[in-house]
């Protein structure tokens, strides 16, 4: 159990050192690739919460999908970039002062606050019943987001194509 | 031990940091990057929730739906974004103002 406890302080480190760099590097390219190693961490939190398909799911639409979306993007839109020297931030104070705040209110919350606690659910797989619950329970927000999928993914076609 | 404040601190986190990003980066993309932080924040707090105070996994549905919806805006915040560049060769979302939104 030790090993555990060591084992998720490593992620939860992991996770927001990185998650830190992406906010504060100010070269893009590092920010994407430290938004991989966060992705990462969170999939390894999910595990010790016992969502192991979740764990897989991020990992396979985040890091796969959107972190490669996300790259493209750089890439493709990189070369003025280097050309302009503009400032690559503003508000820098007031958003640090505003973010710390916000921060600090919800460590207020978090601290000050009797959650309720359940006995936990024994750990072991859990893909089964998300897959009975997505065609039961929430079958019908599952066929609306698959429509919003085809929607977005008609939409960005469009927006994306070259030409008129 | 873990517990939820354990989580819900990471999260809190998270949520700052993309917060801050939000509001300072100039880039778009640095800009959705800060929203995917904060849209992960969001997901560990309700796996979170849903392991320590429930006995049911709708929290993790949540965080499901959650990633769907955060690939289908991914999707189209880059095709604005490609776009946006094609027209005016700028990604900076401070320069897109001619609608004076």
């Amino acid at each position: 159990m030790e090993l555990g406890i060591w084992t998720f302080y490593f992620f939860a480190l992991l996770t927001v050192v990185s998650g830190a760099l992406v906010v504060f590097l100010r070269n893009i390219v590092y920010s994407a690739f430290m938004l991989f190693v966060t992705f990462f961490g969170v999939a390894g939190l999910y595990i010790f919460v016992g969502a192991d398909f979740l764990a897989a799911t991020q990992v396979l639409l985040y890091v796969g999908g959107i972190l490669v979306l996300i790259i493209f993007g750089v890439m493709l839109t990189r070369k003025v970039m280097d050309v302009k020297v503009r400032e690559a931030r503003i508000n820098f104070s007031h958003g640090l002062f505003l973010s710390v705040l916000f921060l600090i209110l919800l460590l207020g919350i978090v601290f000050n606050t009797e959650w309720t606690k359940a006995d936990s659910l024994p750990p072991g797989p859990t893909t089964e019943t998300i897959g009975i619950l997505l065609m039961t329970d929430y079958l019908l927000p599952f066929e609306v987001a698959s429509l919003l999928l085809l929607g977005a993914l008609v939409g960005a076609a469009m927006l994306a194509r070259k030409g008129d | 031990m873990i517990t939820i404040e354990h989580y819900l601190v990471i999260s809190a986190i998270l949520l700052s940091l993309g917060l801050f990003a939000v509001m300072t980066k100039r880039n778009g993309i640095a800009v959705l990057m800060g929203i995917e932080l904060i849209l992960n924040a969001a997901n560990i707090n309700l796996v979170a929730f849903s392991h320590f105070s429930t006995r049911f996994l709708s929290g993790q549905i949540f965080a499901i739906f959650v990633i769907i919806l955060a690939a289908a805006e991914a999707a189209i915040v880059l095709a604005i974004i490609l776009a946006m560049y094609a027209n005016r060769q700028v990604v900076d979302i401070d320069l897109a103002d001619t609608m004076k939104g």
